[in-house]
């Protein structure tokens, strides 16, 4: 403990009698744990952001969608026969179809045009996505039945559309369509650049009446599970039913994708998780050449030294008092450098975080901040044992000699 | 207890290969110090002074011969043993000073004890204390380079003294002096010496040499006359 307080000691006094070279050495330290900082706090951002979105539906939910290939042309359609041939299945709670109208651009109202999603949806949709409205309800089974021209909108939309603070009962225009508001939600803020307050949610049968005859609709069912244990269960009764409705032979594949919330939320886990590392490995090469100015630099100064370790001998300091020293040096250049580094790269993701509309906030996880420190000091370990043992291993009279 | 001898050198030599020749810098030099012995080594430039001082101190090594001090045998010595050699038993005051840069008076002659784990308050007494006794009251917070040469070599001095060495050499530690340093610093060891402290020191003025009780003239690497004009003082413990 002693003589490492003393080498630490010696460390500061040399780092502080040369300040600006120190900090210039530091420099690729700086700037590589400022990078892998700023970056993995945004990506730590969305991703946290994306969750939470998903988590809204909980881990009992279940994603059915229409396969396509690789042009986007429609493999297999799903249908209302397949909504209700599920709906049939005993352990589904509840499932809702989810279809985007692209028929018309935009909704009118009074003259004002606004351009908002509509999507058709059914009654079950409001719990499954945590949309509840703040006025007025949400679409019921009536509406459905009946084909209603009724729509439930987003705050936005009302906002936009410059409809009065309680709009049901007015009507909006879509296409040659009107439909009447029942409905207003509550806000839901945006995510990832996506207004969330910007849906008009229409009837399902509704919009399917609006698009007519399709070639290539847009349909995705959402489904709630009654049992989280049994959704594995569940899950392969939904896709045999599938398989039996779309008349699929034992060795076709699947014309349709079932995803779980959990199974999206790993995936989107997983793309993040590559993101983070492939920046990490782009960081990971300017933390390495950051190291290696560090051992330039510390060669430098060892040869510069020469003498003064050659005095330290002769005073009586071993190899290790000589070599604690300089390694402390180079590990304390390089700890410096990843705390402000850490700094800058906080100040820099949320920067960056604020700048970009609609970005969620960033956000530092503790293992970034650890690894960046471990990170920092093993560089300065790595790149600084070579010069110090250079300089513990000099013969004291060679070094007294130097010139 | 320490033995009369001090330092015992039995054919001792130290030679440098340049390029295809060997040259004998030290060439079979057998000499032993004793206890509170006050030596004065001269000899012509090139004589080997210097190497013998090196090698006394432990900066050098021998390249054939035995070297005993205090009863042990250097060259069986340790990386580790011989850093506390140097540490604890010698006192090295070189010519051209060699303190530490950047770092102040007091700091300096601090440095040894923190090689023999001595806690920094007490360090800093005891530097105090030697920096005092060298007469340098009032420059201890004051780096290398703003003290005169004489004012260096007394923290030379006291840093080579701070540790209680068993030895003190001194490789012409007045050679970069005026002629008034030199006296205050000669007067110092004379104080030393009638303390009880061995003194080996290097020199080429006459006058210096005479001061010492002991004088040992080398030429071309071997030992070719010495003599005694005075007795260790306490040879007698
Ligand atoms: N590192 C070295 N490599 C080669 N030869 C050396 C080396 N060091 C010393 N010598 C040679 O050894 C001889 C003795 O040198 P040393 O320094 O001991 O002389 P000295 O008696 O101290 O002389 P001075 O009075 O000038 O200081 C010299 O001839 C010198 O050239
Ligand atoms: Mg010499």
């Amino acid at each position: 403990m002693f003589i490492f307080l003393e080498a630490f000691r010696s460390a500061m006094r040399a780092i502080s009698a040369s300040k600006m070279r120190s900090f210039l050495t530091s420099l690729g330290i700086i700037i590589g744990v400022a990078s892998i900082i700023a970056v993995v706090s945004l990506v730590q951002g969305l991703e946290d952001s994306i969750t939470s979105q998903f988590e809204g539906y909980g881990s009992n939910s279940l994603f059915i969608q229409q396969r396509r290939d690789n042009y986007g042309r429609l493999i297999g359609d799903l249908t209302d026969d397949d909504l209700i041939k599920l709906r049939g299945i005993d352990g589904i709670a509840a499932i809702s179809p989810q279809t985007f109208v692209f028929e018309y651009n935009g909704v009118h109202y009074e003259g004002t045009q606004h351009s908002a999603d509509v999507v058709g949806v059914m009654p079950d949709f409001s719990e499954m996505d945590n949309s509840y409205p703040e006025i007025g309800r949400f679409i019921n089974t009536a509406d459905a039945n009946s084909r209603k021209k009724v729509a439930v909108i987003g705050p936005k939309v009302r906002d936009e559309l410059g409809m009065p603070e309680n709009p049901i009962g007015e009507f909006i225009q879509y296409g040659p369509h009107w439909l009447k508001v029942i409905g207003v939600l509550e806000s839901k803020g945006q995510m990832m650049g996506q207004d969330l307050d910007n849906y008009v949610y229409i009837p399902y049968p509704t919009a399917v009446g609006i698009m007519g005859y399709q070639a290539q609709p847009f349909v995705i069912f959402v489904a709630r599970v009654a049992d989280v244990d049994r959704i594995d269960a569940i899950t392969e009764r939904v896709r045999s039913t599938l398989r039996r409705n779309h008349g699929l032979r034992a060795d076709d594949e699947n014309d349709f994708n079932i995803q779980s919330s959990d199974q999206v939320l790993q995936s989107i886990g997983q793309i993040t998780q590559i993101i983070t590392w492939v920046f990490g490995g782009i960081v990971g090469i300017s933390l390495l050449v950051g190291g290696i100015g560090i051992m330039n630099i510390m060669l430098v100064s060892v040869t510069e030294r020469t003498r003064e370790v050659g005095i330290c001998k002769a005073l009586g300091a071993t190899r290790a008092d000589i070599l604690l020293q300089f390694l402390l040096e180079a590990v304390i250049i390089s700890l410096i450098g990843g705390v402000v580094g850490l700094a800058l790269g906080y100040g820099l993701g949320a920067g960056v975080a604020n700048l970009i509309p609609n970005f969620p906030p960033s956000e530092v996880p503790f293992w970034a901040i650890m690894l960046a420190l471990g990170f920092s000091s093993g560089v300065g370990i790595v790149f600084g044992i070579l010069p110090a043992a250079k300089a513990a291993r000099l013969d004291p009279i060679d070094a007294l000699r130097y010139e | 207890m320490t033995t009369p001898v001090l330092i015992s050198l039995k054919g001792i030599s130290r030679t440098y290969r340049m390029g295809g020749e060997t040259l004998h810098a030290l060439d079979g030099v057998d000499l032993d110090i004793l206890t509170n012995d006050y030596v004065a080594i001269i000899g012509s430039s090139g004589s080997g002074k210097s190497t013998m001082m090196n090698i006394m101190g432990c900066l050098d090594t021998p390249s054939a011969g035995q070297y005993t001090l205090d009863g042990e045998a250097v060259s069986e010595m340790t990386g580790k043993q011989l850093a506390s050699v140097r540490n604890r038993k010698i006192g090295f005051i070189f010519q051209s000073f060699n303190l530490l840069p950047r770092v102040d008076a007091l700091h300096n002659v601090m440095q040894p004890l923190v090689y023999q784990q001595v806690s920094y308050r007490k360090r800093k007494k005891r530097a105090e204390e030697m920096l005092e006794r060298v007469g340098l009251a009032g420059r201890m917070g004051h780096q290398p380079n703003e003290l005169s040469g004489g004012q260096r070599q007394r923290v030379a001095i006291a840093r080579a003294l701070v540790t209680a060495p068993s030895i003190l050499l001194a490789d012409e530690p007045t050679g970069n002096l005026d002629s008034a340093t030199t006296v205050d610093i000669l007067n110092l060891f004379d104080e030393l010496h009638r303390e009880g402290q061995t003194i080996i020191m290097v020199t080429h003025e006459p006058d210096i040499a005479d001061r010492c009780h002991r004088q040992v003239r080398l030429k071309d690497g071997q030992v070719i006359e010495d003599v005694r004009s005075g007795q260790p003082t306490n040879s007698s413990l």
